[in-house]
């Protein structure tokens, strides 16, 4: 699936946020504090890294065999009572969606968080089709009344402070003007949202897990809105990526242990709830979506990535994402993770994203089902090299670069051109607009000899051994 | 635009061919993993990690001192409309099987539902819809108060997995505290949409 | 006695020669003769981690070549070595003399401790230390425990640093956050590159440190060159100029 252009500018949209120097800091410091939330989880359970290998292994293992667990999940929910349909792409499972709604003559509807239908942007669909949707989630209210997409897939409003959220909500609810107090704050969400889940005619959610020997799906939440938003009514739409089933019941205590722990630090989120067929006379949809997942799967390199358990641990840690924020990926999946799955699905468009990157490669140690998020990344810098859509400059540059490192002579000719320059000619020579080295930094002190003339010196004198 | 039609038939064929058109190496499925972490007092650990994340703990020692303790807790003490579905336990002044409709519970103050059992390593119980007619009370309801018997307490979640079946149809849940967001500047506030507060009953 | 080849990236043979030369200066303390071939001049991961490996693997090519011929190659940078180690894989894939390669290249903490097997020195460094943890090192060679991952707490470079004489090694609030140099991700990502580096250098200000060390200059080059463009007072130091008993300024 292509996608529109433009293309994405992630170290312009990262500078633009960084410029904000306190805000940068805050933001980074809100992640922080969940990362180290997180590691005070981990590190109280001895059994930490087993956990992942299993869960990487369970993973692997599924992948591997898809379809059968697939079909079996069908069979399984469809036993249960479940009404179960496949989509091919965003614009199927929409359409899916809104068949059912239609249906049922539903009207309103109150969605619990989401990746998957964010990145079918269903809402906007919806809305055009007249149908009325609420995220009930908090961040995903928040930013739904901003008219603004998510910026991280956990917590989808960490970029925005609380005195904009009373802003928000004196405007949009008629809190008290310059009210910041979350606690007050969330009150006020809170008695809005109840009435909305009253009214509500039909209840979306995501899927945590889906299970192939029962045909269950798990969904976790710590508000306790999807669940809100599914018990009053009598319909359920549960939207799920094909890649999210694993294998038997057992293997959920894995999964979350994991997920609690690695997406809040928490030791699993407050309601973990499991869905075996409908509720009392009601429906349970539950729509499968490929979207590119079946390419991903294809594919040596990248297949591994379809592990990915949306806890939003990768985005946390990553020193880039913490300082630039989710937006400036231009994509519903942001941070490491993102940067492999959205060039899958538009190379060009995204083919800034896996350079957004030190290869610090705390995301891959931190990843709870063992995904090699930097070594993917690195993977996806060479793709897009090959496919010639790196810039021309950098291009350019790694030619000359390997050019000359290939000739131990020439190397040193240039970098004693370099040092000679650095020792005598004007700073302006060498700190300017097209330096980016130096806007912030200094150059090295150059030496007045390289390490390797020196050294060569000093053996002719006394020639070596061997 | 209003007319498009939901997925065309094949959509269920045309994925599953092209997931199987790429032979993949077979990986093997490992043994369900036990390697759990244990602990000395169960119950001490579900209440240290229960308070963590928001809940309060009780344990009642004698079978005969549950409901007067649970008299004076100030959740039950202050609740006007109240759930029961704990046999023995006669808190209850609304009947939920008296009610049709679930949004008719919007003004219940406090739910008195059965825990199965008791999870040490993560404050979680898990609770199911078999007693309660309409499940919307465990959400709806300002308070929650879970009873557990006190000999149903594993220490982690393999073990309770290990307990759980789930043959037929059915609905079940972890509950480990009360609702709760930290979505404004992630300070935790607690209760979000759901119950303001969860107490777990241990009782004999 | 095993022929051993000290292998002095690019970087550091034209701007940072004392790191080589203290390099040489510790394996010599050892009892250890390392020779400097002309060539390689670089690994081939600048080109490799742009993603241009037709550009990296004439490098690794000559890499292999050279300097598979030695006993034992040693290299004080982590990432360079993890280059060898980790990634040649991928470029030199069917190339068996590249295995044998793998296995005999060394980062220059782990040579001493795993293969020559020292005493931690205790020369006086009187000083207050804030160690980087270089990401490369640590999450690729493992040369210390990460701080994502669970199990035994260890690492090489505070092994060799914290008997030294009059040492101490400050507490960091981010014990191995990255410094944000990433190679071209320095000046690609320029403004996030230098945030990070000055976000580090904050944490080593709050800690007191008053030499900043790391198994890897590249790192120390993006942030001595933040340093010193604000006039810092925190000195930069390659672990291998520690070890060697050169002081500060
Ligand atoms: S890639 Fe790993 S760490 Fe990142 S969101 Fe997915 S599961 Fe979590």
């Amino acid at each position: 699936m292509t996608e529109s252009l433009p293309i994405i500018d992630h170290p312009a949209a990262a500078a633009r946020f960084v410029d904000d120097g306190a805000r940068t800091g805050w933001h980074d410091q809100a992640l922080w504090f969940v990362r180290v939330k997180r590691d005070r989880q981990a590190h109280g359970l001895p059994e930490w890294e087993a956990l992942r290998e299993q869960a990487a292994a369970i993973k692997s293992h599924t992948i591997s065999r898809l379809a059968d667990y697939l079909e079996q999940f069908e069979r399984e929910a469809t036993r249960r009572g479940a009404v179960v349909h496949w989509a091919r792409d965003a614009e199927q499972h929409n359409a899916i969606v809104l068949e059912i709604l239609r249906r049922h003559g539903a009207r309103k509807v109150a969605k619990s968080k989401s990746m998957l239908t964010e990145e079918c942007h269903l809402n906007p669909f919806l809305q055009r089709h007249g149908i009325e949707v609420v995220d009930t989630d908090l961040g995903e209210w928040i930013v739904q009344l901003r008219n603004e997409p998510p910026s991280h897939i956990v917590l989808p409003a960490i970029h925005i402070k609380k005195e904009e959220v009373g802003e928000l909500f004196h405007r949009v609810l008629g809190t008290e003007a310059g009210a910041t107090d979350p606690k007050y704050l969330v009150e006020a969400a809170r008695t809005r949202l109840r009435e909305v889940f009253l009214a509500a005619d039909a209840g979306i959610t995501g899927v945590n897990f889906g299970v192939a020997e029962s045909g269950g799906i798990v969904v976790c939440t710590n508000e306790g809105n999807a669940d809100l938003g599914v018990s009053l009514g009598k319909l359920h739409i549960a939207c799920m990526g094909i890649e999210k089933l694993i294998p038997r019941c057992g293997d959920l205590g894995v999964f979350l242990r994991l997920l609690g722990r690695s997406a809040t630090g928490q030791p699993i989120t407050s309601y973990s709830s499991h869905f075996h067929g409908p509720i009392r006379d009601g429906e349970l949809h539950i729509v499968l979506l490929d979207n590119g997942r079946s390419e991903i799967l294809a594919s040596d390199d990248f297949r591994r990535a379809l592990h990915c358990i949306r806890c939003g641990a990768c985005m946390n840690t990553c020193p880039v994402y913490r300082r630039s924020g989710g937006h400036s990926y231009g994509a519903t999946v942001p941070g490491p993770i993102g940067s492999i799955l959205n060039p899958a699905r538009d190379a060009e468009k995204y083919s800034t994203l896996p350079f957004a990157c030190s290869l610090c490669a705390s995301c891959s140690d931190v990843c709870p089902v063992g995904i090699n998020l930097h070594e993917q990344l690195l993977i996806w810098r060479e793709r897009i090299a090959a496919r010639g859509i790196l810039s021309g400059t950098k291009r350019l540059a790694m030619k000359f670069a390997s050019h000359l490192l290939r000739r131990p002579a020439l190397f040193a000719f240039a970098g004693a051109l370099a040092r000679w320059g650095l020792r005598h000619l004007p700073r302006f020579a060498f700190y300017h607009a097209l330096n980016p080295w130096g806007r912030q930094r200094e150059l090295p002190i150059p030496p007045r000899r390289s390490f390797r003339q020196e050294y060569r010196k000093r053996h002719e004198r006394q020639p070596p051994r061997g | 635009m209003s007319a498009s039609l939901p997925a065309d038939k094949n959509a269920r064929q045309s994925i599953l061919e092209r997931i199987r058109s790429r032979e993949l190496p077979p990986r093997e499925l490992p043994p369900l993993f036990d390697e759990g972490i244990r602990y000395a007092d169960r119950w001490a650990q579900f209440q240290e990690v229960l308070s963590s994340v928001g809940g309060q703990f009780l344990s009642v020692a004698d079978r005969d001192g549950v409901a007067a303790t649970l008299a004076k807790l100030p959740v039950v003490e202050s609740s006007r409309c109240r759930a029961c579905t704990v046999p023995d336990l006669h808190f209850g002044n609304l009947d939920l099987n008296a009610v049709d409709d679930p949004r008719d519970l919007a003004g219940l103050d406090l739910a008195i539902f059965p825990g199965q059992f008791a999870v040490s390593e993560n404050g979680a119980v898990w609770v199911t819809d078999e007693s309660i007619r309409h499940r919307a009370a465990l959400f709806i309801a300002q308070h929650l108060l879970l009873v557990v018997r006190q000999p149903d307490c594993v220490d982690n979640m393999h073990q309770a997995y290990q307990r759980l079946a789930f043959g037929e149809r059915g609905y079940g849940l972890f509950i480990s505290g009360p609702s709760k967001t930290a979505d404004i500047e992630q300070s935790l506030v607690i209760g979000a949409h759901g119950p303001r507060s969860l107490t777990v009953v241990a009782v004999p | 006695m095993p022929r051993v080849a000290l292998f002095v990236p690019c970087y550091i043979d034209q701007f940072y020669p004392d790191v080589a030369w203290a390099t040489l200066e510790v394996l010599e303390r050892h009892g250890v003769r390392a020779k400097v071939p002309e060539m390689p001049t670089c690994c081939g991961q600048p080109m490799a981690n742009t993603g241009c490996v037709n550009e990296a693997r004439p490098l690794a090519e000559q890499f292999v070549e050279v300097l598979g011929r030695f006993d034992h190659v040693v290299c004080p940078s982590g990432s360079c070595t993890a280059m060898v180690r980790q990634h040649y894989e991928h470029l030199l894939h069917g190339r068996t003399d590249y295995v044998a390669l793998r296995n005999k290249t060394w980062e220059l903490t782990e040579y001493l401790l795993d293969v020559l097997r020292i005493d931690p020195p205790r020369s006086p460094f009187p000083y207050r230390v804030g160690l980087h943890q270089s990401c490369h090192g640590l999450r690729e060679l493992r040369l210390g425990s990460s701080s994502e991952t669970v199990g035994p707490r260890f690492s090489k470079a505070q092994k060799l640093l914290e008997s030294m004489q009059g040492i101490q090694l400050v507490k960091l609030t981010r014990p191995d956050e990255c410094c944000g140099f990433g190679g071209t991700f320095a000046v690609q990502e320029e403004a996030i590159s230098c945030r990070m580096g000055l976000d580090r250098i904050h944490d080593h200000e709050q800690a007191g440190t008053e030499v900043l060390t790391a198994n890897d200059m590249s790192c120390l080059m993006h942030l001595d060159g933040l340093l010193r463009r604000d006039r810092r007072p925190i000195r930069v130091l390659h672990i291998a100029q520690i070890l060697a008993g050169r002081t500060p300024n």
